[in-house]
């Protein structure tokens, strides 16, 4: 990792909170690829990645809770279910091969800093307008298709434990 | 009451370092990695997220090694270690209608739509020892639809109780216009009785299986019956979204796995309205069958207020039942009984010497009367 070329810091205050409409969807994709992604998967391909811009920690990464909630039957008034480990990052993300700093934020269960590390720096590359397609490609598509390829077999095994019952109805009645 | 005792350090330190050594067993064998424990003892972890109230396996099996298998302790590991980091807020509700399945039985209709799909189930093996084949299921590639991975994408699993609200047959899960305001969290403020169906909720999501499995049992027997039909029973994973402040979106922040029960019981209706079917519900972290089971009947027992039900038993009661749930309180109070109460006791012994000398006085006094 790039050591910090310059003292200045951004605090989540001065993180961009505005995010496009259209490009929230986006976001949520590729944030919801990084979060389900292994830690060892993205630093492989971390490593592997060149030309880097530096990267500059801004929070965290820090591990917390958050408390996960549901509806009552299912669909009915919210509460309190129970909390759950989360860790987030935010880097900024400066020079080479970037048009602009760039800031990239993570939240992910568990309590895994590098992989909330990593998450955030992808994430940081993909609001690059330049970088984007190719993060897009050599990164969140092959991830995407390995987990709809586990998913897939899951979901197999599962559908292979559908049952027919018979009812057997009293005879003589 | 206990006193605070001094010295000993020796002894505990000595005490602490067997104890850690006899957790380690054999040391001809390897030690059990905590991989090993998440990926082969899933039931056990779930059931520690759960009780812990802590979403996390690698943590839950943590503590399950340090305890040594003892699930109360590996709990109160998970209860403190959560203490030391901070929230950083709630998250959207979960969608458990939208969840594809791992398991999806009801014992109310035989063929609902989308089918009735075992899982991953304990039900129907013969309790017998056995070694099983741990390939997998055999899956066979032409089983027609629903057996290959394309399938499942379009597959609809409606709710049981859905199919039912639609005729109007058991009450509506949500009044349109209905309060949806910040529910109780127990975690922040203590329990006020009565409680809100919510905040109960969260005291029986994080209360003792095996209590609630025998308040549920007591249900069943006639101790405030409840009349129920396992409507619905699913495990799989759900989404957790987080609206994180500084993005001003949900951020999907991975998946958890959730088992929930929707209990079906008996009628309520009155002059206005028409007699319809009740609801329980339970849901628990991981796989915890027993768990949600359990709370759907109690949830249901504890709304007897809401329906004009007349409490006559321990499950019916919310504070008894809200006030002995918590195993960590529980197991506290309990235990902290073998904790130094020599003060007291001393008290109490000196009391009882006085009792017994004053009667031998009385009846020497009597008996040369």
């Amino acid at each position: 990792m790039t050591p910090d070329v310059s003292p200045q810091t951004l605090t989540p205050r001065t993180l961009p909170t505005e995010t496009p409409r259209e490009d929230v969807a986006a976001r949520q994709r590729w944030m919801r690829t990084l979060a389900t992604a292994s830690t060892a998967v993205l630093d492989a391909t971390w490593r592997g990645w060149a030309p880097k811009p530096a990267v500059q920690a801004v929070r965290g990464p820090e591990a917390g809770l958050v408390m996960v909630r549901a509806r009552i039957d299912g669909g009915g008034a919210r509460f309190n279910l129970g909390e759950a480990t989360v860790t987030r990052a935010a880097v900024r993300l400066h020079g080479e091969p970037l048009a602009a700093d760039a800031v990239g934020t993570s939240y992910v269960l568990g309590t895994d800093l590098e992989h909330a590390r990593l998450a955030a720096i992808f994430d940081g590359l993909l609001a690059d307008p330049g970088q984007r397609e190719r993060v897009l490609a050599e990164v969140i598509a092959p991830l995407e298709q390995a987990h709809a390829e586990r998913d897939g077999i899951r979901d197999a095994e599962a559908r292979s434990t559908l049952v027919d019952f018979f009812s057997v109805a009293r005879e003589h009645e | 009451m206990y006193v605070a005792v001094k010295g000993g350090e020796r002894a505990i330190a000595n005490a602490h370092a067997l104890l850690a050594k006899q957790g380690r067993g054999d040391v001809g064998l390897a030690r059990i990695e905590r991989a090993a424990v998440a990926g082969q003892l899933g039931v056990l972890v779930s059931r520690v997220m759960t009780e812990g109230s802590l979403y996390d396996p690698e943590l839950a099996a943590r503590a399950i090694l340090q305890a040594q298998g003892d699930v109360l302790e590996a709990v109160t590991l998970v209860r403190s270690y959560r203490t030391t980091l901070p929230r950083f807020g709630y998250t959207l509700p979960v969608n458990t209608a939208g969840l594809p399945p791992q398991r999806r039985v009801s014992a109310a209709f035989k063929d609902l739509p989308g089918g009735q799909q075992l899982g991953a189930t304990f039900d129907y093996t013969h309790r017998l020892f056995t070694d099983r084949d741990t390939g997998g299921p055999r899956i066979d590639p032409g089983a027609g639809p629903g057996a290959g991975p394309a399938a499942s994408p379009g597959l609809e699993t409606p709710r049981v109780a859905d199919l039912l609200g639609a005729g109007a047959l058991i009450e509506p899960d949500h009044v349109p216009g209905a309060d949806d305001s910040e529910p109780a969290d127990l975690t922040r403020e203590p329990p006020v009785f009565p409680m809100s169906r919510a905040g109960r909720l969260q005291a029986l999501a994080r209360a003792d299986e095996g209590f609630l499995l025998a308040l549920g049992y007591s249900t069943q027997r006639g101790f405030g019956s409840t009349h129920p039909f396992a409507g619905e029973i699913r495990v799989g994973e759900v989404e957790v979204e987080f609206e994180a402040p500084e993005l001003g979106f949900a951020v999907p922040l991975g998946r958890v796995e959730v088992t929930e029960c929707q209990m079906i019981n008996q009628f309520q209706g009155d002059t206005d309205t028409p007699a319809r079917f009740t609801r329980g519900y339970g849901l628990a972290f991981g796989r915890g069958e027993r768990k949600a089971m359990s709370m759907s009947l109690v949830d249901r027992s504890l709304r007897a207020g809401e329906f004009g039900e007349r409490v006559v038993a321990p499950a019916q009661d919310e504070e008894f039942v809200i006030s002995h749930s918590d195993n960590v309180q529980a197991t506290g109070f309990v235990e902290h009984l073998k904790l130094p109460h020599y003060v007291d006791f001393q008290a109490e012994l000196g009391l009882v010497r006085r009792l017994q000398a004053e009667f031998r006085e009385r009846t020497l006094t009597e008996a040369s009367a």
